[in-house]
């Protein structure tokens, strides 16, 4: 037993904050005091049984988890090899799994006793998420979002804005995510006193992604009784895959299974037009070197000087030229498999998921769903493989049809999307 | 003893207040701004905050964050820095340079190479905004070893169960930021500002400099009569955005220091 915890993959991070070498603490003075008081408050709320019997509540009636479990019988058959199951977090409440992770945080800022909640976004859903938890227990909500993603997620911020936020487009820097959180963090250090930063994905300084992947860990843990429910006791999937931008949704479906070695655990990064191509994906593991921003140490797009690069992606929601600490780690020690699907390839698997399976994907699970193509096809029938579908696609349909030559201008809905 | 410690010890003894000005290496290009550097201590210029330019600097606000793309877009680097260090330090061997910046850049270099070219250089201490006493083995302690001093930043959220730690590995001086928030932003108060430069003066023997909000001659002679001195970043940076030329910049950077010597 004792080896056995030794060797457990589950026991990160360390009290600085680390995986490895990975994540940590890398933040400016002024926000250090707020970080330890947050690390405090979770530390005592992650042991404090009303804490999660209010999350549960909230989860199963608000949200509507448990998210189904569903075997795409059509598409198993199309590609003919492995049985594949999805795992609905896009039917969550809000369309994605982000809420999931948004919830466990307004509650914590409520212990706080905070008052004002900033948020960073960048496809829009952790904004819209964000923003409708704030309106659920009325709090005040501020959204930072890269200027290019506010024109090209119009409907998200339409959105927010409904639900009573307020949206900053980013205009510096380039505009993007990464802008955007840096926004995010130059608010927080003005307004620390009743601002509470609730970040998206598993990255940022300790305790952030500890603490998200804790909350989004929920999708794994619905995932080992759902398909032990559907495939017998103890069955446990052969692969589980998820999309990877930060990676939250990715870690919440990996962490209950890092100590089952039968797994295999496979993340997929957004390869945009290529990751050969210079710096055209954000493919941050597979194209990218360890380097420290927004409070982490994690893999980041850079060039030779440190200074950091864009990334690109059809998605919004997968262009951050970082990834969360975490899998930084498990690319390191190889307890998890890193891959990178192109735009092409990703609108592929958007087209086939709602041909065979009537579910449109939001892009980001589409870059799972293309390497599940992949690799589906030449495993053996008896292989089960478990796929975070963790966003609906309503977002993207502007996107995705002018990439495929839809012309919607006449639309009410497109006429101001891009 | 760095040129750091030399220059507090020379203040102190001539009973003056120290005046610190911060510019972006490399804004808006190199020769430029070596010009502006080297003027700066007949400027009244007593230390040298030289800025490091990163693509992300998440604590600084729009003057500074602008700086930094214009040195990047003329083709400032790490390496470009410390060369613009060294053709200074040619010159004059006696005013300090202080390396402020974020910890990338130098990581990405290698702290131990780092270190070394930095030294060499004519770099007399660093202040890292993004590490905290929490990641003092990454850059902090080895620093010392080399020679250099690393500045710590205090804030208004540093309480005084916290300070011990800030101020453990600290050298050289302590910079207080005088407002929570980014560079260029509030302005600082000298009223509010006296107390906090108390506190941490009883904790501490090291100049207590105070930066952040202060942007006219009058501000930095109040700032100055109620801590060891005080630090003009934006204000300064601000007309070299504007396009001014170098000239005009230092009449400005000259009354500012004739204001912190004053105090």
């Amino acid at each position: 037993m004792a080896e056995d915890l030794f060797n457990s993959f589950m026991n990160g991070p360390d009290e600085q904050g680390r995986f490895g070498i990975f994540g940590g603490r890398f933040v400016s003075e002024t926000l250090m005091p707020l970080i330890l008081s947050l690390e405090e408050e979770y530390d005592r709320a992650k042991d404090d049984p009303t804490f999660w019997a209010e999350m549960d509540d909230l989860w199963k009636h608000y949200v509507g988890r448990p998210s189904p479990l569903y075997f795409a019988e059509r598409l198993t058959n199309h590609l003919g090899g492995a049985k594949i199951y999805l795992k609905r977090d896009e039917l969550n409440h809000t369309g994605a799994h982000k809420v999931n992770n948004v919830l466990g945080q307004i509650l914590l800022a409520r212990r706080m006793g905070k008052t004002r909640i900033i948020a960073e976004t960048g496809a829009g859903q952790h904004g819209v998420a964000t923003a409708t938890v704030c309106a659920k227990f009325g709090l005040k909500c501020v959204v930072y979002m890269g200027a290019h993603d506010v024109k090209r997620q119009a409907p998200n911020v339409f959105r927010m804005r409904l639900l009573g936020a307020e949206v900053i487009p980013v205009t510096s820097g380039r505009g993007t995510l990464k802008d955007a959180m840096n926004d995010a963090l130059r608010d927080w250090v003005t307004n620390v006193h009743d601002t509470f930063y609730c970040i998206g994905t598993v990255a940022g300084p300790h305790p952030y992604p500890a603490m998200v992947r804790d909350f989004q860990s929920i999708i794994g843990k619905e995932v080992r009784w759902q398909l032990a429910e559907q495939e017998g006791e103890g069955r446990l999937p052969d692969t589980v895959i998820a999309a990877i931008g930060g990676g939250s949704n990715a870690m919440g479906l990996f962490y209950p299974f890092l100590d089952d070695k039968s797994v295999n655990i496979i993340g997929v990064e957004a390869g945009g037009k290529g990751v050969d191509e210079k710096m055209q994906h954000c493919a941050s593991l597979t194209g990218g070197r360890p380097g420290v921003l927004h409070g982490n140490r994690t893999y980041l797009l850079q060039d030779d000087d440190g200074q950091i690069l864009e990334g690109f992606s059809i998605s919004a929601g997968l262009d951050y030229p970082g990834i969360g600490p975490e899998h930084a780690w498990l690319h390191d020690i190889g307890r998890a498999e890193y891959v990178s699907i192109t735009d092409r390839e990703a609108l592929e698997a958007f087209q086939l998921s709602c041909a065979m399976e009537g579910i449109i994907p939001a892009l980001e699970p589409s870059h799972a769903l293309a390497h599940v193509m992949k690799i589906a096809p030449d495993l053996p029938k008896d292989h089960i493989i478990v796929m975070n579908m963790c966003g609906r696609g309503d977002k993207d349909i502007f996107t995705v049809a002018r990439h495929l030559g839809f012309d919607m201008s006449d639309t009410e809905e497109g006429r101001d999307t891009d | 003893m760095t040129r750091i410690d030399a220059k507090f010890a020379d203040l102190k003894a001539a009973n003056k207040k120290a005046f610190v000005a911060y510019v972006m290496a490399g804004d808006p290009d190199f020769d430029t701004s070596l010009e502006l550097v080297k003027g700066l201590p007949a400027a009244g210029v007593d230390v040298i905050e030289l800025g490091l330019p990163f693509t992300d600097p998440m604590a600084d606000g729009p003057t500074i964050q602008l700086a930094g793309q214009r040195a990047l877009e003329a083709g400032m680097t790490l390496q470009r820095t410390l060369d613009l260090a060294r053709a200074f330090r040619e010159e004059d061997n006696t005013t300090p340079i202080v390396l402020m910046g974020y910890y990338n850049p130098i990581y990405s270099r290698g702290v131990e190479t780092f270190l070394k070219d930095a030294k060499d250089a004519g770099i007399d201490g660093l202040i890292v905004v993004d590490l905290p006493p929490e990641e003092d083995s990454e850059l902090c302690i080895p620093a010392q070893e080399a020679g250099l001093n690393f500045i710590r930043l205090a804030t208004p959220t540093t309480d005084d169960k916290r300070l011990p730690r800030v101020l453990q590995n600290t050298s050289g001086f302590v910079y207080y930021v005088s407002i929570t928030g980014i560079t260029g932003a509030a302005e600082a108060e000298a009223t509010n500002v006296g107390p906090e430069v108390a506190r941490i003066k009883a904790s501490t023997d090291l100049p207590v400099i105070v930066g952040f909000g202060i942007n006219t001659p009058e501000k930095a002679k109040g700032i100055a009569s109620v801590a060891d001195g005080a630090v003009v970043g934006s204000a300064i940076v601000s007309q070299i955005g504007a396009g001014k030329p170098v000239g005009e910049v230092l009449s400005f950077v000259k009354s500012l220091s004739d204001g912190a010597h004053s105090a």
